[in-house]
């Protein structure tokens, strides 16, 4: 089981979900992230503008077995692109284990309902 | 027996006090129906309520939005305790001191005592002291009130000088004595009629002079002494709720027509005039930021419509019953780039950090509108003031005289106010309470919770 972090745009959100609702990857958890970098974003405050450090992006954080991890990942990049700099980042990392609270269900099976496995 | 006739006796003799009481008081109704302007009473009663929205919740919202979530609850807390501490100094003191006459040589600079408590005004008294009617016979108990809601938006205003860095402790005994010691004199000078900046002839309709330049300068000087707010590095904080300060500032407009309108303290066609140049300079004014952004940053902002709103207003305190609408126009709208030029180059470039721009707006456009009125006053709505422009030169040099008098007499009393109250109780928060926010530090409440 691996764990897909991704780093998008904010604009880019709506986007990338039905990208991975098209894959048929139903289940992510996701928030507002706030981070600092190269590219800064302008604001107006009376009558003049300034550069915040500030860069808002969306986090996103997804539990896919091992068999789902390329599907996940392609359809994150084509969808999260405009290929410009500041699109963000994928980070993959490895889960060691995963339990269903409902029936103590242990390991892969407890990501996915039975019946409607990918 | 003998108990019975005295029973009767004093009974007759009790209602005979209570026949006669009545008969006194219909006649002192009928005298003061016949000598009490209704129509005028009922307008400036008005006013006052109008006056007292723009200081809660109009400038708590309009200051509130603009500091960082955690020093919401911090501006809130001061706009209310300025409003309660400042009524009940008016009343104890300050309308003595504001508009009672003293004797030998203090009596150009300040009130004496004769009115402390309100001693010796009866509710059926005339008002003895008029800003520019002299007729405007309304009862005295009226006039008190309203000057009672002007005396508190004052130090109110400077409150943006210093937000988000002061000791609330510090900051009440500031307040007060900053109305003590500056709104009161200063008061005294240009509304009291023995004042030597009133009797010199200097025009103030609304409190260009003694609301906006008093507080404003003191502002500046507040700003400089209490230095920088940690991480400020020259770069304005993001405000946190830009729909507070939209809200904040259609109250402020909403109660200046009191402010200004009631100032004639007559429900008159000078009213009328005053009303009508005020909405005018808050649309030039504001219309005029939105088109400064729009030219210089691309896109107009809403916070620089509400800045350039508020600098409009400012600006027009002073004339509103002097200038007619073409001069107001002029005015808000010198008031207007002169503000943008202020906060957004010139504050940068000297390096003070002004955290809401209580200097930068409400003391310049009321430094501009304090000048202006003596070029543009015109003999078409008050016969008897004519400014520079109708050929009055004298007016001009007048107007001059006193806003240089009320920025140096601001200024340095301030100056000594801070040190006083530094040394004494402190104004300045720590460090680590500056981080933590003022809500929690100061009043242990924090604005948002983050759990249900």
């Amino acid at each position: 089981m691996k764990k897909i972090e991704a780093i998008i745009r904010k604009s880019k959100f709506e986007d990338v979900k039905a990208a991975l609702h098209a894959v048929d990857i139903d289940f992510f958890t996701y928030w507002d992230a706030t981070g600092v970098g190269k590219s800064t974003e302008k604001i107006i405050f009376r009558g003049k503008s300034y550069d915040t450090s500030k860069i808002n992006r969306t986090m996103l954080s997804i539990i896919v077995r091992d068999q789902n991890l390329e599907k996940t990942i392609n359809a994150i990049i084509t969808s999260a692109k405009t290929g410009e700099m500041g699109d963000g980042k994928i980070f993959v990392s490895d889960i060691e284990d995963v339990y269903r609270i409902r029936n103590a269900e242990k390991g892969p099976e407890a990501l996915y309902i039975k019946g409607e496995e990918v | 027996m003998k108990k019975r006739i005295w029973g009767i006796i004093l009974l007759l003799v009790f209602l005979n006090l209570f026949q006669q009481n009545l008969f006194c008081q219909s006649v002192s109704q009928q005298e003061q129906a016949s000598s009490i302007s209704l129509g005028n009473t009922a307008w400036v009663l008005i006013s006052t309520a109008l006056v007292m929205l723009m200081t809660i919740p109009g400038l708590a919202l309009f200051y509130g939005g603009l500091v960082r979530r955690k020093n919401l609850l911090n501006i809130i807390m001061q706009c209310f305790i300025i409003m309660l501490i400042i009524s009940i100094e008016w009343v104890v003191l300050g309308y003595s001191m504001s508009f009672g006459s003293s004797e030998g040589f203090l009596k150009p600079f300040i009130g004496g005592f004769d009115w402390a408590f309100l001693n010796n005004i009866k509710a059926s008294d005339l008002s003895p002291y008029a800003v520019t009617m002299p007729n405007a016979r309304i009862p005295h108990v009226v006039f008190i009130m309203y000057q009672c809601m002007f005396a508190a938006i004052t130090p109110a205003l400077i409150i943006g000088a210093f937000a988000e860095r002061i000791k609330f402790k510090g900051f009440v005994i500031f307040s007060l004595l900053w109305a003590l010691f500056i709104y009161n004199p200063v008061t005294h000078w240009m509304w009291s009629s023995d004042g030597w900046l009133f009797k010199m002839g200097a025009l103030d309709f609304a409190g260009g002079i003694v609301v906006h330049i008093t507080a404003g300068i003191s502002a500046l000087i507040m700003a400089i002494m209490l230095g920088w707010r940690r991480y400020y590095n020259n770069t304005p904080t993001p405000p946190h709720n830009i729909p507070f300060v939209a809200i904040g500032t259609g109250i402020l407009w909403f109660g200046w027509f009191g402010f200004n309108a009631g100032s004639g303290l007559a429900a008159d066609g000078v009213a009328g005039n005053a009303m009508l140049v005020t909405h005018i300079a808050a649309a030039t004014a504001g219309f005029v930021w939105a088109l400064l952004d729009w030219f210089i940053n691309k896109k107009p902002t809403t916070i620089g419509v509400c800045t350039g709103i508020v600098a409009g207003l400012a600006a027009i305190t002073p004339t509103a019953g002097f200038i007619d609408v073409r001069a107001a126009i002029i005015v808000s709208t010198i008031s207007s780039i002169t503000c943008f030029i202020m906060v957004g180059y010139i504050k940068i470039k000297l390096g003070y950090d002004d955290s809401l721009d209580a200097f930068g707006v409400h003391g310049i456009a009321g430094i501009i509108g304090s000048l202006l009125v003596g070029i543009f006053a015109s003999p078409a709505i008050q016969g008897s003031y004519q400014g520079f422009w109708y050929g009055n030169k004298h007016q001009l040099t007048v107007q001059l005289i006193a806003v240089g008098a009320t920025i140096v007499y601001s200024a340095i009393i301030t100056f000594l106010l801070y040190k006083l109250v530094d040394k004494f109780f402190g104004l300045r928060v720590n460090p680590n309470e500056e981080n933590e926010g003022l809500d929690f530090s100061q009043h242990n409440e924090i604005a948002y919770n983050e759990t249900d």
